[in-house]
């Protein structure tokens, strides 16, 4: 659980999830921000107003995941890097995932990675798609991962496997 | 150590001098805190406690915690992390509480 | 002799907030600061600050201190001393202060301190060792120094600043065995908890640290398990390999000042510690003299600015400026909101016993 060790539990993470239909429609946002704390910037990050106005600052915020086009905007202006983009619809067996990366040095396009889940356990690997890094992200990189589909839920976080890494 | 890459910050290089810490020879950038330079040579213990002779090390950063007094170009008490590094400083260890005289 | 419309003791986001709003109704202000830079803990914090988008939420702090810096530094209304530790504030109205090798006596018609907060310490044994830091100290030694405080690292503490300093250390390409925290739950945001958790670093809640192992530095740990009674649990004993302890128990504010001052003071738990008894204007016991910040009560830097925006606009307009009375209460109404949820229950429960 969350607040004993960090993890979301099963249950935890149900509440944060699009429906499997709106899974399998294309790339969507999952925003793992399941505590009320005073946080706002998703909401005035997103173009597509997918998030619903907070009608109190420590709501935790609500989207309208037909309105999400899963762009990746939002990720790089959470405060909490909570925020994650999942596409099943990448192709026949990988899925697309999209993740805040703050760390150096930045993993490359064509890079294979090592894969996380949310313990921080190594899964399995993936390969590493795309690198947005501009003014824009403000030094938070979208790292894009192509995984497969099974781990797609699991997948959190990425590490290179470089000599010394 | 000094941290070469970072996602978020760029550090600065400053120019390097060259200063004398316990008889030795060593190199720190001009400006950073005495403190600072020492721990980057890998010198973590500053002082000796003055009633059980316990070592001390860099603690608070902030020239809070008096864990860190060095006698610097002869003058005892110096806070050494809030104290900038210039060229040809002489810093060495003090012994108790320091002499207030020694550096005049 | 100084005189001055307001004086500011501290130039973190609090003082400089205040300096701002009180410089724009007219006041003239003088901000003492220890510190050779403006922008207090500010500039060590490479993290986007959470809060609302209104009040740089989404902005790192480190780019927050040099908006800040910017604009005070341009106000020709605000002078700054850095390097300036302030020393008492009399019955005279004299406040005096520590500067080059001198002393500096201002007599300022309203005084704000903002002097922020002191690092908790806990007890066990060989606390005193070189390589035991304070997680502000490890902060100033990697993000303004540029100096990595060892290679692997044990984190006392998963409040907000235990675990940020975590993941800031990570990102230095530091190692973290693991954050042992006493409580039962993560203390911080849960966000900061999982980003850190997926980096592979264990959050072991329920333990403490017994001793640290070394001579001459630290060269390991030993930590334990501890029960309902916050005791240690025999038989739990397990040793770790740092380099470095790194302590997050918590913030006390740094009111000596304020006690000096005679201000009435109060104790309160939920504040970190003792804290001036004010008003709803952040005004103390005694007239004119103002409070923002860490001062009144640990909380975070976003409140920081919404405090010393109030309390530089109260102390203007205490004093005659123009300060329209709907500013002020747009600000409180911002606290109250910021404050509204259920990580702000602490603060309200403990401003409900100081505020008069």
């Amino acid at each position: 659980m969350l607040k004993n060790n960090g993890v979301p539990s099963r249950e935890e993470l149900t509440e944060v999830k699009p429906s499997r239909e709106r899974l399998q429609q294309g790339p969507v946002v999952i925003v793992e921000c399941i505590q009320e704390i005073p946080c706002d910037p998703c909401y005035y990050a997103c173009p597509r107003g997918a998030f619903y106005p907070f009608s109190d600052i420590n709501s935790k915020p609500e989207i309208d995941y037909d309105k999400c086009n899963g762009c990746s905007i939002c990720i790089a202006n959470c405060p909490g890097l909570a925020v994650f983009v999942v596409d099943f619809t990448y192709s026949e067996e990988e899925g697309l995932l999209q993740i805040p990366y703050e760390l150096t040095p930045l993993p490359e396009k064509g890079e294979e990675v090592v894969t996380l889940n949310r313990s921080g356990e190594e899964i399995g690997t993936g390969r590493v798609v795309k690198v947005l890094n501009t003014k824009k992200q403000d030094r938070t990189a979208i790292v894009s991962v192509a995984v497969p589909k099974e781990i797609l839920m699991e997948a959190r976080h990425i590490k290179l496997r470089r000599e010394g890494q | 150590m000094r941290i070469k890459n970072h996602p978020i910050i760029s550090f600065v290089e400053k120019k390097e001098v060259n200063f004398r810490f316990d008889g030795k020879n060593l190199r720190g950038q001009a400006g950073e805190p005495i403190a600072a330079a020492l721990h980057n040579a890998g010198i973590k213990v500053l002082r000796h406690s003055p009633r059980h002779n316990r070592p001390r090390g860099f603690f608070c950063a902030i020239g809070n915690c008096s864990s860190c007094l060095m006698v610097v170009d002869g003058k005892p008490n110096v806070k050494i992390c809030v104290t900038p590094l210039q060229e040809g400083m002489r810093v060495e260890y003090q012994e108790g509480k320091g002499d207030i005289d020694a550096g005049n | 002799m100084l005189e001055t419309d307001l004086a500011i003791v501290g130039a973190g986001p609090a003082g400089l907030a205040a300096a701002l709003e009180a410089a724009n109704r007219g006041s003239n202000v003088i901000i003492l600061e220890r510190d050779e830079w403006l922008g207090g803990q500010l500039i060590k914090q490479t993290h986007q600050f959470f809060g609302s988008k209104n009040e740089f939420a989404g902005m790192r702090g480190v780019d927050i201190a040099s908006h800040f810096t910017e604009l005070v530094e341009q106000e020709k209304k605000i002078k700054v001393f850095k390097g300036a530790t302030a020393l008492g504030y009399y019955e005279d109205g004299v406040l005096t202060a520590a500067y080059k090798r001198g002393m500096l006596k201002i007599k300022p018609r309203t005084l704000l301190i903002a002097a922020g907060a002191l690092e908790k310490m806990i007890p066990f044994i060989n606390n005193d060792l070189p390589g035991v830091y304070g997680a502000g100290a490890v902060q100033t030694l990697m993000n303004v120094y540029g100096i990595a405080p060892g290679e692997r690292v044990l984190m006392v503490g998963a409040g907000n600043i235990g675990l940020i300093v975590s993941y800031q250390l990570m990102q230095a390409g530091i190692e973290v065995e693991a954050i042992i925290e006493a409580a039962p739950q993560v203390g911080g945001y849960w966000v900061h908890a999982s980003k850190i958790r997926r980096m592979g670093v264990p959050i072991k809640t329920r333990h403490t640290i017994l001793k640290a192992r070394g001579t001459r530095e630290v060269e390991g740990a030993q930590i334990c398990e501890i029960d309902e009674n916050w005791d240690p649990l025999p038989g739990t004993e397990k040793e770790v390999s740092v380099d470095t302890i790194c302590l997050a128990v918590g913030l006390s504010p740094m009111v000596e000042l304020l006690w000096q001052a005679g201000c009435q003071m109060q104790l309160s738990p939920h504040l970190g510690g003792y804290v001036p008894v004010r008003n709803g204007n952040l005004e103390t016991t005694v007239e004119g003299v103002f409070i923002a910040g860490d001062v009144a009560g640990i909380e975070e830097a976003t409140s920081a600015i919404l405090e010393g925006q109030l309390a530089g606009l109260a102390a203007a307009q205490k004093i005659g400026f123009e300060v329209e009375e709907e500013k002020i209460q747009s600000i409180k109404a911002n606290l109250k909101t910021l404050r509204a949820g259920p990580v702000g229950e602490h603060i309200r429960q403990g401003l409900a016993g100081v505020e008069r």
